[in-house]
């Protein structure tokens, strides 16, 4: 191993046997082994797992290479059922896996799960103690640091009440307080600042940093939440289904994860429901979508944006209301569109509308979009949602120079000058 | 100043590839384990630590009342009260060792789940938390010994004493070896754990703890030495009482099994402790 490499693994794989796992008496396996023997059906098999026939298995990691420079902060990504957490779970050695090798250098502090091993009996500091020897520490480690580690965790006040009596909140700062203090070399942590509130999430992004930076330590963090991943990490790495799909920068891996190979449309046939979204009254279809008089999803500056919306009448519409909402790269709401009382139609005709959408604010960036359809059905009914579809993306980039020098970190919209009064 | 070590994790795991210094860096957890399970314990009790001795008391008071005084138990001369209270605290802490060790993996699950550490941590925080536990109780006892034989009762302490810590250890090994191996296979069949805690009930009357050996008609007595707990039992009881007697044949014999299952123990604990985590 290469002395700056600090974690390397070589094929690893993790695979679970798929139907064989939850017969958990001797008297059920042995009925299973009985049968298997007879070639009769197995009585223990769940019904319908048809597809998980004798031998079937399931890989949850499939040859995973990955090398993990000193000092990195790498993110992990990747949908549910990725292999996220198996991966994490086999690098702090909780499951070993099935084969394929892990290599690491100095120690591993995994942080899984928040407060693991907390007792609520035990005071907030007789915790630190325990919750450090956990995670590998002995005494004289934790007691040089227990004065920075309650003083990070704000909790002076309370430290020698039982934790049974805190908030949550509290617990949770505590916690981390605990792990972050820690002197393993490799940390890893599974979506553990999710909880505690924005400041204290940002204090602990910002200490993850200065270790990685100033001590050199090692950070693996696995979250869905793709801001702190883009503030916390200076490397990426994307899974899917158990396979590693992308490795590499932070802004490049959020692109492939959220938005897939679909980015380049500028029209689209709805064929299926896929893109659709369940809506109780189901009246308007949305057949297609394009911007209309254009081969390219890429705007510049002031350029409006021309959409163009074909649907179906499943039943009588009556003051039709569209909602455009608008998403950047991370999948939080910029802003709206809205027309409202736009059209009615009678039932199974099929319509096409033109909208124009100044989306000159917007500053350089991805945008994603969704249609919501909506109406109400008399002038005192609710509004209701009678078609949801996810919408084109668009890609915006600004020549002009007064906004070039606008930062992402400064906001999607650009409100533009202050006046002086 | 960083930790340069390289640890390497693979598939396979030596049969006896058991990674003791591992174990003793962990040693400070160990003993965190220990003192969260006395304090929690008997949080929000009145008397607090003091149950530890009043528990012992009670039941052996109970097993004088039922076995000697109803029954009529000859206890070959020596109180009654004492003879059955080195049985029990001795039975006790075999049992306790052996129901904690048995749970490591089940009960432990969630944490095991979470984070890494030297699984054998858990039942070698069992034994202490016990020895503790039966080392107070030992105290009492001594106390009572003392006691009785200063008021002239029918007890004499031997040179044997010296034998104790020895028994004791090896009453701790026994219980733990055991446990191991039934907790590693309750992690795939749970049944075991209810035939456990009849299983043990049901040892301990074909060990001498509520009656004396000499009870037991001699062409039956060796049957009965040969379960591991009876000779420790005996000597036990023997060397702080003088009564009953030393058979060194059978206690070499259970010194060896407590050997031999300890090491099977650990061996399928080892091996066990890396995939559980996938089928429990």
């Amino acid at each position: 191993m290469d002395k700056d490499c600090v974690i390397k693994t070589e094929h690893l794989t993790k695979e679970y046997k798929l139907g064989v796992i939850g017969s958990s008496t001797l008297r059920r396996d042995l009925q299973s082994w009985y049968a298997k023997r007879r070639g009769r059906e197995d009585p223990n098999r769940r019904i319908g797992s048809k597809e998980y026939e004798k031998g079937d298995s399931f890989l949850a990691l499939d040859e995973i290479n990955i090398e993990i420079k000193r000092g990195e902060r790498v993110g992990i990504i990747g949908a549910n059922g990725a292999g996220k957490s198996t991966f994490l779970k086999l690098l702090s050695r909780i499951t070993s896996p099935t084969s394929g090798t892990i290599a690491f250098r100095g120690r591993i502090a995994s942080m899984l799960e928040v407060g693991t091993g907390f007792h609520p009996e035990l005071t907030g500091r007789e915790n630190i103690y325990l919750n450090g020897a956990i995670l590998g520490m002995n005494r004289e480690e934790v007691s040089g640091k227990i004065d920075e580690i309650i003083e990070f965790s704000e909790c002076e006040q309370f430290i020698d009440t039982p934790v049974k009596r805190y908030s949550s909140g509290m617990f949770v700062k505590l916690a981390f307080s605990v792990a972050a203090h820690l002197d393993a070399e490799i940390l890893i942590m599974d979506e553990v600042l999710a909880v505690g509130d924005m400041k204290f999430q940002r204090k602990c992004i910002k200490k993850m940093r200065e270790l990685a930076e100033t001590e050199n330590r090692t950070v693996l963090y696995v979250s869905h939440n793709m801001n702190t991943i883009q503030d916390l990490c200076n490397r990426c790495v994307v899974l899917e289904h158990g396979k590693k799909i992308y490795d590499g920068g932070v802004e490049e891996a959020i692109r492939y994860y959220l938005g897939g190979e679909k980015d380049d449309f500028y029209s689209y046939d709805f064929i299926d429901k896929k893109h659709k979204e369940q809506v109780r009254r189901h009246d308007v279809n949305l057949l297609s979508v394009k911007y209309n008089g254009r081969t390219t999803n890429l705007f510049t500056d002031f350029e409006k944006l021309p959409l163009e919306l074909t649907w179906k009448n499943n039943a009588d519409v009556k003051n039709l209301c569209l909602r455009i909402e608008v998403y950047d790269a991370r999948r939080y709401p910029v802003t709206s569109f809205i027309v409202e009382n736009f059209y009615s139609g009678k039932k199974g005709k099929v319509h096409s509308q033109r909208f124009e959408l100044d989306i000159s604010r917007i500053t350089r960036g991805r945008y994603y979009t969704r249609y919501v359809l909506y109406n109400r059905l008399s002038d005192t009914s609710p509004y209701e949602d009678v078609e949801i579809s996810a919408g084109l993306m668009f890609r915006k980039i600004m020549n002009e120079t007064t906004s070039r020098r606008w930062q992402s970190a400064w906001g999607s919209v650009v409100l533009g000058k202050a006046e002086l009064k | 100043m960083q930790n340069e070590k390289i640890t390497y994790v693979t598939s396979k795991r030596g049969l006896l590839n058991i990674n003791l210094s591992e174990l003793w860096s962990y040693r400070d957890l160990a003993l965190l384990f220990v003192k969260r399970d006395l304090k929690s314990s008997y949080k929000q009790t009145v008397l607090g630590p003091i149950w530890i001795i009043i528990n012992p008391l009670l039941s052996t008071m109970v097993f004088t009342v039922i076995f000697g005084v109803i029954a009529g138990i000859p206890t070959d001369g020596t109180p009654q009260f004492l003879f059955y209270m080195s049985g029990n605290i001795l039975w006790n802490f075999f049992s306790n060792c052996l129901n904690r060790a048995s749970s490591t993996f089940l009960g432990n699950a969630r944490i095991f789940g979470k984070v890494y550490f030297p699984r054998l941590i858990m039942p070698v925080s069992g034994i202490m938390y016990n020895l503790v536990n039966f080392l107070m109780q030992t105290l009492v006892y001594i106390i009572l010994v003392t006691v009785y034989s200063i008021c002239g009762a029918n007890v004499h302490p031997n040179a044997l004493i010296t034998l104790a810590p020895l028994l004791i250890i090896q009453t701790a090994l026994l219980g733990t070896g055991m446990g191991l191996i039934i907790s590693s296979i309750t992690t795939k069949y749970r049944d075991l754990n209810i035939l456990v805690s009849f299983g043990v009930s049901l040892l301990m009357y074909i060990t001498p703890v509520v009656y004396p050996i000499s009870q037991v008609p001699e062409k039956f007595r060796w049957i009965m030495l040969l379960n591991p707990v009876a000779p420790i039992v005996e000597t036990y009881r023997y060397s702080f009482l003088g009564s009953g007697s030393i058979e060194w044949l059978f206690l070499g014999i259970s010194f060896a099994v407590t050997i031999i299952i300890l090491s099977i123990g650990i061996v399928v604990f080892n091996q066990v402790e890396k995939n559980f985590i996938d089928t429990v």
